[in-house]
């Protein structure tokens, strides 16, 4: 007996002992712990830049919310590099401080085109410091089927007549400010003043609500919109301009349209988790891709543009004559660029979006 | 010595098992709570405040979707046992050897697949051009594409089919040792197939009957992907809330009231279902 | 006692069941008058269970008739039969109060509450346990079990009441006790008993009939003593009490018909059995070791039958000890009843000792009839 609790105490002992010192021991090559979107981090890119640098890359796919979420959760631990939205930076750090300052020196800023990289750090900004670089951009907008195309001009024709169940959207910020824009407001503009905000969104809610027989399915993931949208079942929907163009390589009567009141545009960058632990990895890793032919084949995985300058010379002709058949020059123009969401708005659109859902 | 020995065996047995207890249910529960009395005041400010229990019994929305999932939860666990019952008794009293593990495992195939897999599984059964709508279209009971998903039967059937092996253990283990001569016996004293079912069969198998239903009640209660993804544009999970809270909105602190509350209201309902049938848990649990 | 005859309770013809290819239960008829104890005594697996279901109603017979006071029974359910049964485990209701227990049947009538406690009470009483209706099954002995069994059966008033070795369960000294219980509750219910057992004791201590049973076959139907004195086939020769069993062939001759054994030993026994015996037949006798007198040292014991054998063992059991002797000449084995006299205090091994018993004691069948099985190891030896 007493030999056998011996036995047991020091194996209990030894135990927690082993497994502390196995930990850091682990770590023997260097790391970059990447958090990111599905196809900004394709494996051939990774390949190439452990190749380049020996640096390990791990890669976590998630979201704007989740990778929020996530690095709330550690206060900014855990992950050497992320890639939020550019609009959803600042009121999240002032919130949950949860970045670190980007420091541009470090930085090829000559790899990247400048409009870009001035807004960014213009909308990414507390006070001096900035938080963002810019990396990939892409639209919201309609994905039409030709069956209805004649009719899908703006986002209110999503609640037009004769579709009833054949409409999906998600249930998302991006419907909530595209119906804003098609019902002649100017959301963007009312982000500073909560009261008219609410308003507004009110008033879409409403317009929702009243659009709900037209909807077949709320779609949630990225998948279940294919499978609406490719089955036929649903003829016109919210969705990304790329997964309308992926759409479109397979079903050619897809296509992905701007709406007329403006496609919303939205700009990933990098940005740097406030605990992480690699930053030198992580900026060779932003410098890395940001070179035209990486950043080429970031495009071909992900289906969106860079902000890398000089990559559309390496991009597919196929993708590129997507984007000139839903965008011409008007259209381009048109965007509607996401600025910086101010905390507490996300409340108000909750609010809406509960509401719209709850109703009958 | 000897006892103090014992003793101190029995406490690093213990040990791992209390430890992992502290460390994963009860700390994050603590945590859950202190989160969820607070109020955000400014960037990083917080008070102590009720606010997002009152949220709760204020908002009709919110309180509404939890009597919804409770309802439809309560329902889910009536039919899976209405459903599991049969099949338990046929396992446990009809069939032996091979064909009766074959059955078990019947019940098991679902759980070798992920959740997600069987919820998608029930999407390309259900859906407007899925298998059942074409073969419907294909023997001419239907004319057109008939859409069975996205509303509340779905939820029902993805909730039920989710839920049945839960149901059935517990049964097939309580009727396994229900004694067929009691059986013979309450026929030998004059009983019919109803009364028997009624006096000897449900009293006997009710342990198993009150566990399996706590457990595909909460499974049920707890789901998440089943009733988001086959649920219809007007049906709201309970979990779907408070994920929406967590992760969409930000707002951890009335997410963890309604963390707080899912575990607080359920554990009431079980509790009635226990008085209402008069179990007592420790002998549920036995 | 009355003169009169009493009616028949239960009557079987012909009953027949078959599993498969093997035949459980062969041709079964008999008759049970009312108010009766009938046992079915044979060895394990000899079908007593499923004549015993059959009856009851779990299983429907191949062929044959069931009828319960002349009214036949096939195709009537289990629940509408008018007779009950006492299962081998008892099968006591573990949900259920012992009251509630007894008064599921009643329940089962629509019987009124008032009169389903009354009655309950009154039955309790009967048996011996006036406070144990409120107690919870597990909380009861097994003797009380027992009698709960009973009760729960009896309070329904059964024209026929079955019981499956409803003793198995029970310990030695309780299953004594319990014997002589059941059959004081039968006399005072009057209730006509089918009892199963494979315990001859049982069968004997309680009946006024019993049947013998051997591979689906009704050997014998007779009261206890009948079957002790005048078994009619080996088998039950052989499965009721102890016997000593010799084989050989059968010589006629002036005194009366001999058993010529192997080694030639010759012993003169009573004919016996329904196959008449023919001379020189193979042929088995059975001497019962209560029959043999027994004398210490060489004597003439003035007997059909004589032999001096030596003693191999003492078995001492008090009033039922016994001696195993062997006749070396003849090679015969035998076992010997050893009387209440002090003369036999001190035998030893290896004492030679003088045995005598008479034909009538010597019944002789004639051998091959049966179908080789020779009883559950109960006392035949070769
Ligand atoms: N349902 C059945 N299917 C096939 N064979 C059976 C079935 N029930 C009984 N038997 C066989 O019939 C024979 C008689 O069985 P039964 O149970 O009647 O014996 P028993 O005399 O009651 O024996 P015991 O004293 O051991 O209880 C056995 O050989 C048994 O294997
Ligand atoms: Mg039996």
């Amino acid at each position: 007996m007493t030999i056998r609790t011996g036995l047991t105490l020091r194996t209990l002992a030894v135990l927690p002992a082993a497994i502390v010192l196995a930990l850091p021991l682990g770590v023997c090559a260097e790391e970059l712990r990447l958090l990111t979107w599905g196809g900004y981090a394709p494996d051939e890119v990774v390949q190439a830049f452990e190749k380049e640098t020996g640096i390990k890359v791990l890669v976590t796919l998630s979201n704007n919310e989740d990778m929020i979420s996530k690095l709330r959760a550690t206060g900014g631990a855990g992950f050497d590099l992320a890639q939020p939205s550019q609009d959803r930076i600042t009121s999240a750090q002032q919130e949950f401080n949860i970045y670190k300052p980007i420091e541009f020196t470090k930085i090829n800023q000559a790899q990247i085109i400048d409009s870009m990289l001035a807004a960014t750090r213009k909308n990414t900004a507390i006070g001096d410091e900035v938080f963002g670089v810019p990396h990939i951009w892409g639209t919201s907008g309609l994905i039409v089927n030709q069956s209805v195309a004649e009719r899908m001009k703006d986002w209110t024709d999503l609640c037009g007549p004769d579709l009833t169940g054949k409409v999906s959207y998600r249930m998302r910020r991006p419907i909530l400010i595209g119906m804003a824009f098609a019902m002649g407001e100017d959301p963007f503009e009312a982000y500073a003043d909560a009261p008219r905000y609410e308003s507004m969104m009110e008033k879409v809610g409403e317009a929702l609500i009243a659009c709900k027989p037209n909807v077949k399915a709320y779609w949630g993931g990225g998948d279940e919109l294919i499978n609406l949208v490719s089955s036929g079942e649903v003829v016109a929907a919210e969705g990304w301009d790329a997964g309308g163009w992926k759409l479109h390589d397979t079903k050619p009567e897809i296509s992905f349209v701007a709406p007329k009141s403006g496609a919303l545009g939205w700009i990933d960058t990098f940005a740097l988790p406030r605990r992480g632990k690699n930053d030198e990895a992580a900026y060779k890793w932003i410098n890395f891709v940001m070179k035209p032919e990486i950043a080429a084949q970031i495009t071909k995985s992900a289906g969106n543009f860079s902000a890398s300058k000089g990559a559309e010379a390496f991009v597919d002709e196929k993708l590129k004559a997507n984007y000139e058949a839903s965008f011409d020059q008007a259209a381009i123009d048109n965007i509607k660029w996401y600025p910086p969401v101010p905390a507490g708005l996300e409340a108000i659109e909750g609010r809406i979006l509960d509401r719209v859902q709850a109703a009958k | 010595m000897k006892s103090d020995g014992l003793r101190l065996g029995t406490w690093l047995l213990l040990g791992p098992a209390l430890l992992w207890l502290l460390l994963l249910i009860v700390l994050p529960h603590v945590d859950m709570l202190l989160v969820s009395l607070r109020q955000r005041t400014g960037f990083g400010q917080y008070q102590t405040s009720t606010v997002h229990y009152l949220a709760f019994f204020t908002e009709p929305l919110y309180w509404r979707t939890f009597m919804r999932t409770a309802v439809m939860s309560i329902l889910a666990t009536i039919l899976t046992l209405v459903i599991a019952f049969p099949v338990a008794w046929y396992i446990a009293k009809m069939v032996r050897g091979r064909v009766r593990s074959l059955l078990f495992m019947a019940c098991l195939v679902p759980f070798w697949v992920s959740e997600l897999v069987r919820t998608y599984g029930w999407m390309i059964l259900l859906r407007e051009t899925g298998v059942v709508s074409g073969f419907l279209q294909w023997t001419g009971l239907a004319s057109g594409s008939v859409e069975m998903l996205y509303n509340d039967v779905a939820v029902m059937v993805g909730l039920v089919y989710a839920s049945m092996l839960f149901m059935v253990v517990p049964l097939v283990t309580t009727l396994d040792s229900l004694d067929d001569c009691l059986i013979e016996a309450a026929y030998d004293l004059g009983g019919n197939g109803w009364s028997v079912l009624r006096e000897i069969v449900i009293p006997f198998a009710m342990p198993g009957i009150v566990s399996g239903c706590i457990v595909v009640f909460m499974l049920s209660l707890g789901n998440y992907l089943t009733p988001v993804l086959l649920g219809g544009k007007g049906s709201m999970w309970f979990t779907e809330q408070i994920f929406t809270q967590f992760i969409v909105r930000f707002n951890w602190e009335q997410g963890a009231a309604f963390g707080v509350l899912l575990l607080v209201l359920s554990s009431l309902i079980v509790w009635l279902g226990l008085k209402l049938t008069r179990q007592s848990f420790t002998e549920v649990m036995r | 006692m009355s003169l009169q005859t009493p009616p028949i309770d239960l009557q079987c013809q012909n009953l027949c069941k078959t599993f498969g290819s093997h035949r459980a239960v062969r041709e079964i008829s008999f008759a049970i008058p009312s108010g009766s104890f009938f046992s079915i005594l044979g060895p394990s697996g000899c079908g007593k269970t499923t004549l015993l279901r059959m009856l009851a109603g779990f299983l429907e017979p191949d062929s044959g008739d069931i009828r319960i006071k002349s009214q036949s029974m096939l195709g009537v359910p289990p629940n509408k039969r008018p007779l009950n049964m006492v299962f081998q485990h008892l099968a006591l209701f573990p949900m259920m109060s012992v009251g509630d227990n007894i008064g599921y049947g009643l329940r089962r009538r629509s019987v009124g509450a008032d009169e389903i406690r009354r009655r309950v009470a009154d039955v309790l009483k009967r048996v011996g346990l006036p406070d144990a209706a409120e107690k919870r099954v597990d909380q009861l002995s097994g003797g009380q079990k027992q009698r709960i069994a009973l009760a729960r059966c009896l309070v329904l008033e059964p024209t026929v009441l079955l019981l499956d070795e409803p003793l198995g369960a029970l310990d030695l000294k309780l299953r004594e006790q319990m014997k002589i219980e059941l059959k004081q509750l039968q006399q005072t219910f009057g209730t006509t008993f089918v009892y199963i057992t494979h315990d001859q004791s049982e069968a004997m201590v309680m009946s006024d009939q019993v049947a013998v049973m051997n591979h689906g076959r009704f050997e014998q139907v007779a009261s206890p003593q009948a079957l002790y004195y005048a078994p009619a086939t080996p088998f039950v020769a052989g499965f009721v009490g102890d016997s000593n069993r010799i084989e050989g062939r059968l010589v006629g001759g002036g005194e009366g018909p001999r058993i010529l054994s192997r080694h030639g030993l010759s012993l003169a026994v009573s004919p016996a059995g329904e196959h008449p015996l023919e001379d020189g037949a193979g042929v088995e006798a059975f001497v019962r070791p209560e029959s043999i007198r027994v004398a210490r040292g060489v004597h003439d014991m003035a007997s059909d039958n004589q032999l001096v054998a030596t003693v191999e063992t003492v078995l001492f059991d008090g009033a039922n000890s016994r001696i195993e002797v062997r006749e070396s000449v003849h090679q015969l084995d035998l076992l010997v009843r050893l009387p209440q006299t002090h003369e036999f205090a001190d035998l030893r091994r290896g004492e030679t000792v003088s045995l005598g018993w008479m034909s009538g004691q010597t019944l002789c069948f004639a051998s091959g009839g049966g179908d080789g099985d020779r009883g559950g190891g109960q006392g035949g030896r070769g």
